[in-house]
């Protein structure tokens, strides 16, 4: 099925047990584009991922994916779909038993009956497109961080997915390696036709490659719009975000009672 | 806000509760791990590489440890045979002792605290940096792929390790009684062949060894599986995999010695 949206959020809400974490979220992704989905630590940015990804049921609402309701697949058919998509990590998540060719060539010799030949040229050309050809034989534990990522990004468009989603890409990563990073995404979803989801809160890095923006905090989505216009928000909460100010909407203090109380002056004592 | 005091009938219950609550969840796994053990089958490469890992790896502990229990045997055996006349049934004693009962339980508490250790740490650390979910989303399932295998790895790699502790054991009381002590060889062999019956004693010494491969290969799979992401998390599910294991390798030691031999 081909509709306009690879992805549809309709007023979804979602909680871990008694803790509401989502609470009517609406979210579009058209074809073709990089979204991102900014926000604190904690805000429920990466559980929008899991239920994009069928890991997790929303408590209401619906998410569709190609025109389907994820969450209402049945597991061969959800695994059907998951085919269709590719999932970056945080740290990577690679195959720390297998070397960088084996785990770019995981999905293939998995759901493919390609011959090991064809599947070595195809690796080869996923690694020499994040610029890895030359790593193929070295074991995850003999990458920098930057590197991993690199190779998760070629295992996650092994298949040729319609999809990407990138769980904070650029997490722990030196100047060099973060830019590289964001132009991969960008080449990559231009040059396959991919459609990207980063969740991330990396606010300038993010915004020179993604179409566009959704804010999300408390559960809701606070503020959308493409990068120019996020930027020129006046928004306080996207101002605080933006340009990393320290105190405003989202407070520097915790919760807590009067400090002069707390510290015992003022009192009888 | 702190929570509020429970009292001991509470927290007894709690506990209980937890207990029973953790075996409904272990069982569940094991049947879905013996559901989905059809991809293992169809692509036998993928025990062969577990067994390697389980087995293989365990053979220098297994082999050094049945020489010397094997050498020990033959000592306190000697000792104790000399005093009645019957050093000629040493043989027997070194065998009987290995087949039936040490060959199983001890290799099962070697493989537990080798082989059981480093699958809970291998599957918990899969589990912590996101290696399983990773899989899931590629559309492979983590317990078909990376579970089953380990556990017919393990299952497999068990009673061929306690055959091997058997007979190097055999070989240990061997070189002590007959090439150090100087019992005659002629009786330890002749005496050993006698004694020890294929069925009743080999047997029940094999059937032994796989329970102990099941168990020890699905608890130390289950609490990798089971075990929190954080680094504290992995070291507490090793060391439980290794206490439970070995506790319940004796236990069922028990029970199964209780109904093999009965009649003997």
């Amino acid at each position: 099925m081909s509709t306009e949206n690879l992805i549809e959020i309709r007023d979804v809400s979602f909680a871990y047990r008694d803790r509401p974490v989502l609470k009517g979220i609406n979210l579009t992704a058209p074809r073709g584009k990089v979204i991102a989905i900014m926000g604190g630590s904690g805000c429920g940015k990466t559980t929008l991922l899991r239920l994009i990804g069928g890991q997790l049921r929303p408590t209401q609402g619906e998410v569709r994916v190609d025109g389907q309701v994820i969450h209402q697949l049945g597991v061969d058919a959800l695994y059907q779909m998951r085919r269709k998509m590719g999932m970056l990590f945080q740290f990577g998540a690679l195959f720390t038993d297998m070397t960088v060719f084996d785990n770019v060539a995981f999905q293939m010799r998995e759901h493919t009956n390609l011959s090991e030949a064809m599947i070595h040229d195809l690796v080869l050309m996923k690694l020499q497109a994040v610029g890895l050809r030359g790593a193929q034989g070295l074991m995850p534990h003999e990458l920098s961080g930057g590197m991993a990522r690199r190779v998760a990004l070629a295992r996650a468009v092994a298949l040729d997915p319609m999809l990407i989603m990138y769980d904070e890409p650029f997490t722990g990563l030196d100047p060099i390696s973060l830019g590289v990073i964001g132009n991969l995404i960008r080449r990559l979803t231009d040059a396959l036709g991919l459609t990207s989801i980063l969740v991330t809160h990396d606010v300038h890095e993010s915004l020179e490659i993604v179409d566009y923006v959704y804010f999300i905090s408390n559960g809701v989505v606070e503020a959308e719009g493409t990068p120019a216009e996020i930027r020129a928000s006046k928004l306080p909460f996207v101002h605080q975000f933006v340009y990393a100010e320290e105190d405003g909407p989202v407070p520097f203090h915790y919760p807590a009672p009067d400090y002069a109380a707390d510290l015992g002056l003022g009192s009888d004592r | 806000m702190k929570p509020p005091k429970q009292n001991l009938i509470s927290r007894i219950g709690h506990s209980v509760i937890d207990s029973i609550w953790i075996m409904g969840v272990a069982t569940r796994f094991l049947m879905q791990v013996l559901w989905r053990s059809g991809t293992s089958w169809r692509r036998f490469g993928l025990i062969i590489r577990e067994i390697y890992a389980s087995g293989v790896l365990s053979l220098v502990i297994i082999i050094v440890s049945g020489l010397f229990v094997g050498m020990v045997l033959g000592l306190q055996g000697y000792q104790t045979l000399q005093t009645y006349g019957s050093e000629q049934a040493l043989g027997v004693l070194v065998a009987l002792s290995l087949v039936r009962e040490l060959g199983p339980v001890v290799a099962a508490l070697l493989f537990a605290s080798r082989a059981g250790s480093a699958i809970t740490a291998e599957i918990g650390l899969m589990k912590t940096t996101e290696q399983l979910k990773a899989m899931e989303m590629m559309a492979v399932d983590p317990i078909a792929r990376v579970i089953a295998p380990r556990f017919w790895g393990g299952v497999i790699s068990m009673p061929l390790l306690a055959a091997i502790f058997s007979i190097v054991g055999v070989f240990g009381g061997y070189l002590v009684g007959v090439v150090l002590i100087g019992v005659d060889e002629g009786s330890f062999w002749s005496q050993m062949q006698a004694a020890v019956d294929v069925r009743e004693d080999v047997l029940n010494g094999v059937i032994k060894s796989v329970v102990f491969g099941f168990t020890i290969t699905a608890i130390a799979l289950f609490e990798g599986f089971d075990a929190m992401p954080t680094a504290e998390g992995i070291s507490r599910a090793t060391t439980r995999t290794v206490v439970t294991s070995s506790l319940a390798i004796l236990a069922l030691d028990f029970i199964l010695t209780a109904f093999m031999f009965r009649g003997v």
